[in-house]
């Protein structure tokens, strides 16, 4: 009996004390507000180099919806948790970020936490922009205090089940979020290291091309192996890249700067803002995120063998899927034909796109479904969206024909889910 | 042969299946409203409606119709051959120059405004968007697409409105 109590004493005060941990680790003060900054307080060259910073880190991929209310954030993100909005981080007082002091908007993008002392969900990938040094951070900060406040309030994030509960999200930070910033590694040319040193931060190109653990958390073990995000496929930058045709230095170079490989392909879906907004930065700084990707990717087969003639298989392909072959020939061989006029423009023939190489057919899908915006640096034909074209039978054989035609790997199983889940994702 | 519907009729047109409908409209039906002008899905003059949403014409293959129906400018004219509501519109307010897109553009904005005849202007310069224009008639075009939402009961909102 006695020991039995004293068990029970020992977990009651075990547990109090775990909570108490638990609460001192969670619990973070809430930073005083501030009047917003005059914009004439920051120096104009800083600015500048905030505007590039950010748009290095594609900050308006998620914080803008309408051109015309720039940063003014609500965009949807939906994740397996649920969705999650992104906040408005224009200077509004009430809405935006107006009221936050340089010590909070560090704290905000080192550690996640609000100026109200809240935890951010890491869809806002502050484990990436511990990389960031102290003065870009205050460039970016002097870039988005000098923006024109817009009051606009972004729908509130309700996530499913225990991860609406905002606290956990420190437990989540215990694990995942890396303090330390990164070394130099003095093995590697300064290039490399800057390159390196944008994608791991900034530009945090991880949380699109490394998968995800189970808490959503990117899998630094398998870093750039390639994931699926918001319904595209970011394809591997690493060793198991599935391209046919060796990214170097230059042609990454001219990709993302211009969204446009003619050794490859178009960039497609959220990579298409990612290099609008690369088209408009420093060069030396994409060159260097290139140097990095190339070093990176060196490893992978094509870089053994460049495949210098485009692969089409088309008596195969014909055979296989009759019906499709014909769809083809009317609806796709005017652009993507060998020797149709768009060809002879220096775009490049499909069997180089790493869509079609890639385990799986979302991204071939949605591109076909879709269309593609213009790259940022090409004049010409862009591909038009043939959703309401083509039914879903004729969409699943059209892409069963591609990759049967313009590659030597097996077919895809996945082309019904991909053309449903697109359908909804249009539906919505 | 293969059999396709438009504007209510069936016809059998004895052609190959990746031949274009645009072709086949033009060529096989006499039907010469929708016009090539790139051929390449870029300019939007080819377009028709295919069960009711706008599609280049010039990039579907007559085998792709299946069952289901093409509405070209000529098919939104009443039976007794008056124009229909929005070319009226457009010729109210001289929408055309030299005219080459006008049935695209039309039956472009006939897709809108069948589903909602109260949208936003925002919303008809974004739905008109894929269709090109080169002799710059744009602001005619809008205010034709205006009159003609109002002429269904319903106009064009000039703000979006606030989203809570």
């Amino acid at each position: 009996m006695v020991r039995g109590t004293r068990l029970a004493v020992g977990i009651a005060l075990g547990s109090a004390a775990l909570l108490a941990a638990g609460f001192a680790l969670a619990w973070h003060p809430e930073i005083e507000r501030i009047a917003p900054p005059a914009s004439a307080s920051f120096g104009r060259a800083l600015v500048l180099e905030g505007e590039d910073l950010a748009k290095l880190g594609n900050c308006a991929g998620c914080h803008t919806v309408d051109p015309a209310r720039p940063l003014a954030g609500g965009r949807a993100l939906t994740t397996p948790f649920g969705t999650v909005f992104a906040t408005n981080i224009t200077p509004d007082a009430e809405t935006g970020i107006g009221a936050w002091s340089r010590a909070a908007f560090n704290r905000a993008m080192r550690r996640g936490i609000a100026r109200n002392g809240d935890h951010l969900y890491p869809a806002f990938p502050y484990d990436h922009f511990t990389h960031v040094s102290d003065g870009e951070l205050g460039a970016l900060y002097a870039w988005l205090m000098t923006r024109p406040p817009i009051a606009s309030r972004a729908p509130p994030t309700h996530l499913d089940g225990v991860f609406g509960f905002r606290p956990l999200i420190a437990a989540w930070k215990l694990l995942y979020l890396e303090e330390e910033p990164l070394q130099a590694d003095p093995a590697q040319s300064s290039d490399w290291n800057r390159g390196r040193a944008l994608a791991e931060g900034l530009a945090h190109c991880g949380g699109c091309h490394t998968p995800r653990n189970s808490l959503g958390a990117e899998d630094k073990a398998r870093a750039y192996d390639g994931a699926m995000t918001e319904g595209w496929y970011a394809p591997p930058l690493n060793a198991r890249s599935p391209a046919v045709r060796p990214w170097t230095v230059d042609r990454l170079h001219v990709y993302l700067r211009t969204g446009l490989s003619p050794a490859h392909a178009a960039a497609a879906g959220p990579m298409g803002g990612v290099t609008r907004a690369l088209s408009e930065v420093r060069d030396e700084d994409v060159h260097a995120i290139a140097v990095y990707f190339a070093s990176l990717m060196a490893p992978a087969p094509a870089a053994r063998q460049d495949q210098a003639e485009p692969m089409d298989r088309q008596t195969v392909a014909q055979h296989a899927h009759p019906e499709a072959a014909a769809l083809f020939a009317g609806a796709c061989a005017v652009c993507h034909e060998p020797g149709a006029p768009m060809m002879q423009q220096g775009r490049p023939p499909l069997a180089w796109g790493t869509p079609l190489q890639a385990d799986n057919a979302h991204g071939t899908v949605r591109i076909i479904m879709e269309g593609l915006d213009s790259p940022a640096g090409a004049t010409g034909p862009t591909m038009p969206a043939y959703a309401d074209l083509l039914d879903d039978r004729q969409l699943r054989d059209l892409t069963a024909y591609l990759r049967t035609r313009f590659t030597d790997k097996s077919p895809w199983s996945d082309i019904d889910a991909a053309v449903a889940q697109a359908r909804q994702g249009k539906a919505k | 042969m293969i059999a396709l519907s438009v504007n209510g009729q069936t016809h059998q047109v004895d052609v190959d299946p990746d031949t274009p409908l645009l072709y086949v409209l033009r060529n096989e039906l006499a039907l010469n409203a929708a016009k090539f002008g790139c051929g390449l899905g870029q300019c939007g003059a080819c377009t028709v409606l295919l069960d009711g949403k706008p599609v280049f014409s010039c990039l579907v293959p007559v085998a792709a119709l299946g069952n289901r129906k093409v509405r070209t400018l000529e098919g939104l004219a009443s039976p007794d051959g008056k124009p229909g509501l929005l070319s009226v519109a457009f010729e109210t307010e001289q929408a055309a120059q030299c005219g080459y897109c006008i049935a695209g553009m039309i039956v472009r904005a006939q897709a809108l405004l069948e589903r909602n005849n109260r949208p936003t202007e925002d919303e008809v310069r974004a739905h008109l968007a894929p269709n090109l224009c080169r002799c710059g008639t744009h602001m005619r075009i809008l205010r034709a697409v205006r009159r003609a939402a109002e002429m269904m009961g319903g106009g064009v909102r000039d703000v979006a409105e606030q989203k809570p």
